[in-house]
């Protein structure tokens, strides 16, 4: 995404068309020939909207700029403190579970115009999310998706044997806990709630904080003690 | 929302067993292919959005579509699925796309 697609966050179906590393590109010094990429289709015709509409003055490449960074500036801890408040406030995992967009805001955290679902694991269920049709994310919340994310291997693959990429990141489910995988592709995103590990009792927000990795909140791995 | 003739009641509720149309039209369209022709059962509904299938073209997205969250069995999906039974797939659906099964 970045210079052109910044001025719509908040309907991030980017379609995996490799804007996300487009600051990178522009931040390679032409006569650097290791920098150099091949530009596809897509990536050209976003380099030359973003060029044109500086040059017309619709928007300033300070404006890009500062969208990139904001936008690389949300890291996943944002979702760990969401996680963390819910597994130390049972008031606010409840309001967490009926309204993600109102309990999210009032960690100062806003998703805009779009939804979000809170999917929580419990004993019985493991939730794991995925955009098959191209990389729909809680962005707002977690940052860029990692970019095996946007992988057709993943995308393609967890919907069809999810117990077998969970494996592939460690995460071995017993048969008796349902997997549910949660295809995103529509107007909702979507965080997975972990559960909280056992062990963790004495531990403070901040050191629960630690524990709670991008990868827990879309589902892919647990949460462990230290 | 434009007109009158904006449907905005859902025409499903939690529970309902849907099929899901087996239907290939060109464009942009978010009911992935590997859930066309099958048959789910609505969980909730999200309410009306703004249809992507226009929006996609530059137009309005209007009359809004209904949204809804419908669940299947990994093991009606995929005939060979390898997991337990009870494992299944969550999916976002507009209403156009589902019929009473």
């Amino acid at each position: 995404m970045s210079g052109t697609s910044h001025h719509d966050h908040d309907h991030d179906h980017d379609h995996d068309h490799g804007h996300d590393h487009g600051h990178d590109r522009d931040q390679a010094h032409p006569g650097h020939a290791k920098d150099e990429k091949v530009h596809g289709y897509y990536q050209l015709l976003g380099l030359a909207l973003k060029e044109l509409l500086i040059e017309k003055g619709v928007i300033t490449a300070a404006e890009v700029r500062a969208a990139i960074e904001a936008r690389d500036a949300i890291t996943p801890s944002l979702g760990g403190k969401v996680v963390v408040r819910a597994w130390t406030d049972a008031a606010y995992k409840a309001r967490l579970l009926a309204d993600a967009h109102s309990a999210i805001l009032e960690l100062g955290i806003d998703m805009g115009p779009t939804e979000l679902i809170v999917a929580e694991n419990t004993p019985a269920v493991h939730n794991v999310i995925v955009c098959t049709l191209c990389s729909c994310y809680p962005r707002n919340l977690l940052g860029l998706p990692p970019s095996w994310y946007k992988d057709r291997d993943y995308r393609s693959r967890v919907v069809r044997e999810p117990r077998a990429v969970l494996k592939e990141f460690g995460t071995e489910l017993p048969d008796d806990i349902d997997v549910r995988v949660h295809d995103s592709t529509a107007d909702l995103r979507y965080l997975v709630l972990p559960m909280r590990p056992q062990g963790t009792e004495t531990m403070s927000e901040a050191q629960l904080a630690d524990i709670v990795t991008r990868d827990c909140m879309i589902g892919v791995t647990v949460p462990k003690a230290p | 929302m434009s007109g009158a003739a904006t449907l905005t009641e859902p025409r499903f509720a939690a529970g309902d067993i849907v099929l899901v149309r087996d239907d290939y039209p060109p464009g942009h369209i978010r009911t992935p292919v590997y859930v066309r022709g099958k048959r789910g059962v609505v969980t909730r509904c999200f309410g009306a959005f703004k249809n992507p299938e226009l929006l996609a073209i530059g137009k309005d997205g209007l009359p809004k579509k209904i949204l809804y969250e419908v669940l299947f069995k990994q093991t009606d999906l995929w005939p060979d699925y390898a997991g337990p039974a009870t494992d299944s797939l969550l999916i976002d659906i507009y209403e156009h796309w589902l019929t009473k099964a």
